[in-house]
């Protein structure tokens, strides 16, 4: 298995830095850069505070590097010190309502009823080289109610799984279920009118330039 | 057994990624295979997840990888 392998390469390079080869961790990590600045973003405001939350979460992972243990998997490791790091610093500082920090979730409620279009023509990942449909799909993401939004980034984006998602958020498996569900549906009814436009006009102006 | 179009969205996400119970898999499967505007709906989801699963969609700032490998740099050496 690929992650398997990916995780005794880890794991063999981990235990090189603890015996005293510390430049291996640069190359530890990159993998994982994204999730780390991902995963504090959207605890955190703001883009500076999110790098310098990422910053102090690689840190720290180093110099608690000896703590890890090879069973569980060193990204979602990385994953749980990013979120308490980001915990930490939303709480010094204080500027945030506390419900946001652990909202219970409305588990029960209504479900979100989706867009219904019946003509969804599907767009081509090529799209994505467009700023203004990477930009639509950020700005849908970053407008989901931030418990919906964490869940979806680890699941969807970062691509963990159910279990390792509920794992770093310390929620059961039962609620991500329910919030990625609700995140997903939030995107789709947002987001289907808006790529259909998009792709409407884009093959517009494809056809007449061809 | 039938069951309507709200229960369906109900399982969307399940349906996705193949959790779903196998009794009720099979009950979606055979309202998604005559019910247009749900198997829409699926494929307009499943289209937005494999969007936002692209790499290109969310990016690291521009100079996050160096600025923080330059940091890493200082604070581990001064160990």
């Amino acid at each position: 298995m690929e992650s398997g392998v990916q995780n005794q390469a880890e794991s063999e390079m981990i235990a090189a830095i603890l015996a005293g080869n510390t430049q291996l961790y640069h190359d530890l990590i990159r993998p994982h850069e994204r999730t780390v600045y991902m995963m504090a973003l959207s605890y955190m405001k703001n883009e500076a505070d999110a790098e310098e939350v990422a910053q102090e979460a690689f840190l720290k992972a180093f110099h608690n590097l000896a703590t890890f243990r090879s069973e569980s998997k060193f990204s979602t490791w990385l994953i749980s010190i990013t979120l308490n790091e980001a915990r930490g610093r939303l709480r010094r500082q204080a500027a945030v309502r506390m419900e946001s920090l652990d909202e219970p979730a409305d588990e029960e409620g209504g479900g979100v009823s989706p867009a219904l279009l019946r003509d969804w023509r599907e767009i081509p990942s090529e799209a994505l080289e467009r700023g203004e449909v990477r930009k639509l799909l950020q700005q849908a993401v970053a407008g989901l109610p931030e418990i919906y939004r964490r869940v979806f980034l680890l699941r969807d984006v970062e691509e963990l799984s159910v279990n390792e998602a509920a794992e770093v958020l310390q929620i059961s498996i039962a609620s991500v279920k329910v919030r990625l569900h609700r995140a997903r549906m939030m995107l789709q009814k947002q987001l289907t009118p808006q790529l259909k436009t998009v792709s409407r006009e884009s093959k517009r102006r494809w056809f007449q330039w061809s | 057994m039938v069951i309507e179009c709200k229960h369906v969205w109900n399982y969307i996400s399940d349906f996705l990624d193949g959790s779903l119970a196998e009794e009720t898999r099979e009950l979606v499967q055979k309202h998604l295979e005559h019910c247009e505007i749900c198997s829409a709906i699926l494929d307009s989801t499943r289209n937005i997840l494999v969007l936002t699963a692209d790499d290109r969609v969310f990016e690291l700032p521009v100079g996050f990888s160096e600025r923080l490998h330059a940091r890493l740099n200082r604070e581990i050496s001064k160990k």
